[in-house]
């Protein structure tokens, strides 16, 4: 039932020894409708680990936001449990950050961009000069300096998202959830913040679990890939990628190994898709 | 074969929308709405019993329902109604048409639009009682004198919402519309208005509603006829749960009103699937 | 568009209907409508000095606290059961109810219960316009996004802090066109009371020169309520224009104008 373990190549990429930051275990939530009730997620187990960047790929309405909502504390799942740090999860936990698909829809309107990006850290009761420091440092972390007085609609929409990226990382969480944040942006936008979030990612330290519909950016990213089943959804498969930790888009796409791996999981998909995939 | 870059779409299901976190079963809401009414009626017929008010001035609820079925049964009561709801549909008819057709031929024109503004801007916001000495005067206390003031103030709410609606027609529809050579008439017919028709539904509403607001008023106020005048008699001859129970009727005529134009505006924007919001300010 | 452009636009038209009225009623002696000169010179007239003082200040007095007092709490009002499912589902078919009901009749009722004094003229006010802005409130609270709400909730933001940097300026919008039709009905329930058992006020001022024909008068006293509509408008938009400045702001953008 639960996903295994299976890479392609022939050298497995050992996991390290950090201490397990995120665990699931067991994940289901049933949603029950005028039709009858249906079970989106049947049974998702992983973990992750301190520091990772894990990305989480399946079929389309295969209950990627459904459970990045369980682990966000958004919302209850049926049974199975989702614990921060060994805490469980049951409302938005303080250490953790969602960046979510939509970002005219996420970002407050009414506040130019430093003022979103203030405000999680005003709201925690932080300190002026101390907030201010963090938000320029996420702006410039994010290549938005000059941005700080604008306000989000005023702005591109790869801007916007890298806004909502800042309001992430000055908030300091210890796990990011990202819901297929770069779905709605173009595809040379697109490539810039891939990138962005490889930086942020080796400058914080922080655990990101990225979720995505888009086969090459979750091999590019990640270093692990959880490929997920159709509904009723399991963990089909914890891929991991070994490809160099120094990774470009140029280069890194265009390697043998980035091929082989990304055949692989578009050949996991297809078997989801027919529903062949899960085991049992 | 080259893989594509992106997972196919599947057959899988979506999940259907769960808004509610509380896996307990709700309280539906019309039984929460019937709650409501049974509690507030409670409420009124308790407060005058207790003595909180006095019922020569607020009857109990009881009281107020009572004279309510009673009148219903007079001829003068539907007589009043009916003349209400005349004098609101003439008024909402004619403020309506004359607001969409002046709204579609300033809309259409940049230059008639600009020239209007200021006098639009100016006009719009006069109280349409502050007309009543006039109203008086010109038609002295007959159906004619509510209709002006009613007329008048049914007549912006309409016009603003169809300028609105000529104003956010699509402009790459309009260009494609004029690419493919429809002149005019023909551009109005299968563009302009489809686009504007939510906005005159809204015009309708806030008009519809309006044109009661002023139908009653002018009826207190002026006399001649219908359920406003009805009241200002009960009043004037103490009659107060008379009083009440027109008062009663007034808003189950305008929740009718209401009902109606929703239903029409459902109707006729069926095929309508945007949001349809108010234009704000 | 050039400054001389945009004024020609705006006087244009209205100089050309005083033109028309000035030279239809010039030769003609109509009883009905006074000439131009004859309007302005009873305007300053009947306005200008005493009755400025003992007439309008009140009036416009108690349109202004009734018109406060209904839009602070058709907005408290309105949050609170916007935000309540159970609260507004209670209350709905109620306030459907209640905000069929045409103003202007509550100016019985409230003579009655009240009696006809001042305080009576701003209940009827406060009565009256509360609804525009405590259903839109209501509406507005309702629909705020819900990718925003889940944002807030993932940061943490609740309660007070949730309601004033989330809700309330998501809701603004909203909330700004019920404004608007408060005062439109404030302004006319400040003049209907005042039609009634009054004995002064502009309402009261107005239906005496009928009353007694004096015609330029009363026309005079409509222009001045029309010059204080105008006046109540403009200043709404230019606080509301300030306040919502990121709202025009943003449709602006998404409408490529």
């Amino acid at each position: 039932m639960a996903g295994n373990s299976a890479t392609v190549a022939s050298d497995a990429h050992q996991g390290t020894d950090a201490p397990v930051t995120l665990s699931v275990r067991g994940l289901q939530k049933i949603y029950s409708s005028d039709t009858g009730d249906v079970e989106a997620v049947r049974d998702l187990t992983f973990d992750l680990r301190q520091g990772e960047l894990v990305c989480l790929v399946g079929p389309s309405g295969c209950g990627k936001t459904t459970l990045l909502r369980c682990i966000a504390g958004l919302l209850d799942p049926t049974s199975g449990t989702v614990e921060l740090d060994g805490t469980k999860v049951t409302a938005p936990p303080k250490k953790m950050a969602v960046v979510f698909q939509e970002y005219g829809r996420s970002l407050f309107a009414w506040m130019t961009v430093r003022q979103n990006v203030e405000l999680p850290l005003k709201n925690a009761g932080m300190g002026k000069a101390e907030r201010k420091a963090a938000v320029e440092k996420a702006l410039h972390a994010v290549g938005l300096d000059h941005a700080a007085g604008s306000y989000p609609w005023q702005l591109s929409g790869g801007m916007q998202q890298r806004v909502a990226i800042a309001r992430a990382v000055a908030y300091e969480p210890e796990v990011l959830l990202m819901d297929e944040p770069f779905a709605a942006v173009d595809a040379q936008t697109r490539a810039d913040l891939e990138d962005l979030i490889r930086t942020v990612w080796k400058e914080l330290g922080v655990t990101i679990l990225f979720v995505t519909h888009d086969i090459d950016e979750s091999v590019y990213l990640g270093e692990r890939v959880l490929v997920l089943s159709n509904s009723p959804t399991i963990v089909q498969e914890d891929l991991t990628i070994d490809l160099p930790a120094e990774r470009d888009q140029l280069t890194t796409r265009s390697m043998p190994r980035f091929t082989e791996l990304r055949a692989h999981v578009y050949e996991q998909i297809q078997k989801a898709k027919r529903g062949t995939g899960a085991t049992a | 074969m080259t893989p594509t870059s992106s997972a196919p779409p599947s057959t899988g299901t979506a999940p259907p929308p769960s808004r509610s976190r509380r896996r307990g079963t709700a309280v539906p809401s019309g039984l929460l709405g019937a709650a409501g009414i049974a509690g507030f009626l409670v409420t009124w017929e308790l407060v005058v019993r207790s003595g909180l008010v006095e019922p020569q001035y607020l009857p109990a609820a009881s009281t107020v329902l009572a004279e309510l079925a009673s009148i219903a049964t007079t001829a003068a009561f539907w007589e009043a109604v009916g003349w209400t709801l005349r004098t609101w549909a003439i008024g909402l008819a004619v403020s309506g048409a004359a607001a969409i057709v002046l709204g579609l031929v300033i809309g259409s024109s940049r230059f008639l639009r600009r020239a209007t503004h200021s006098t639009v801007e100016f006009l719009r916001p006069i109280p349409s009682v502050a007309l009543i000495p006039l109203a008086v005067l010109l038609y002295g206390t007959s159906m004619q004198a509510t209709l002006l003031l009613v007329v008048y103030a049914a007549f912006w709410q309409v016009l603003i919402q169809v300028l609105y609606g000529v104003g956010d027609v699509d402009p790459v529809a309009d260009d494609t519309a004029r690419s493919y050579g429809l002149g005019w008439t023909a551009r109005v017919r299968y563009l302009v208005w489809p686009s504007a028709l939510p906005y005159v539904m809204t015009g309708v509403r806030l008009g519809a509603a309006v044109a009661l607001i002023l139908t009653i008023t002018g009826e207190l106020v002026i006399g001649g006829g219908g359920v406003g005048t009805q009241i200002a008699l009960a009043k004037s001859g103490g009659a107060v749960p008379e009083m009440y129970a027109l008062v009663v009727t007034t808003g189950l005529i305008g929740v009718a009103i209401n009902l109606l134009v929703r239903a029409v505006e459902g109707r006729a924007l069926r095929w309508h699937v945007s949001v349809r919001r108010e234009a704000v300010a | 568009m050039t400054f001389v452009k945009k004024a020609a636009y705006a006087v244009g038209l209205p100089l050309a209907l005083i033109a028309l009225w000035w030279a239809l009623s010039h030769n003609t002696t109509n009883f009905y409508v006074p000439t131009p000169d004859e309007l302005l010179t009873a305007f300053v007239d009947t306005w200008i000095g005493e009755r400025f003082r003992i007439d309008v200040l009140p009036s416009l007095a108690r349109f202004a606290v009734g018109t406060g007092l209904a839009i602070v709490l058709g907005i408290a009002a309105g949050v609170w059961i916007g935000s309540v499912r159970t609260v507004r589902s209670l209350l709905e078919p109620m306030l459907e109810f209640f905000r069929a009901i045409p103003p202007p009749v509550l100016v019985p009722i409230l003579i009655l219960i009240i009696g006809a004094n001042d305080r009576m003229k701003v209940m009827v006010i406060v009565v009256g316009a509360v609804w525009p802005v405590l259903l839109n409130t209501i509406e507005g609270v309702r629909s705020v996004d819900s990718v925003l709400l889940d944002t807030a909730r993932t940061y943490g933001l609740r309660g007070a802090t949730r309601l004033r940097t989330v809700i309330l300026p998501s809701a603004a919008p909203q909330i700004a066109a019920g404004v608007r039709q408060s005062l439109a009905i404030g302004l006319i329930l400040m003049v209907i009371s005042e039609m009634f058992a009054s004995s002064s006020g502009l309402g009261f001022t107005i239906v005496l020169f009928q009353r007694s024909f004096a015609i330029p008068e009363m026309w005079s006293g409509i222009v001045l309520l029309g010059l204080i509509g105008v006046a109540v408008s403009v200043l709404f938009q230019l606080c509301e224009r300030r306040i919502l400045h990121w709202y025009y702001g943003q449709k602006e953008v998404q409408h490529g104008r």
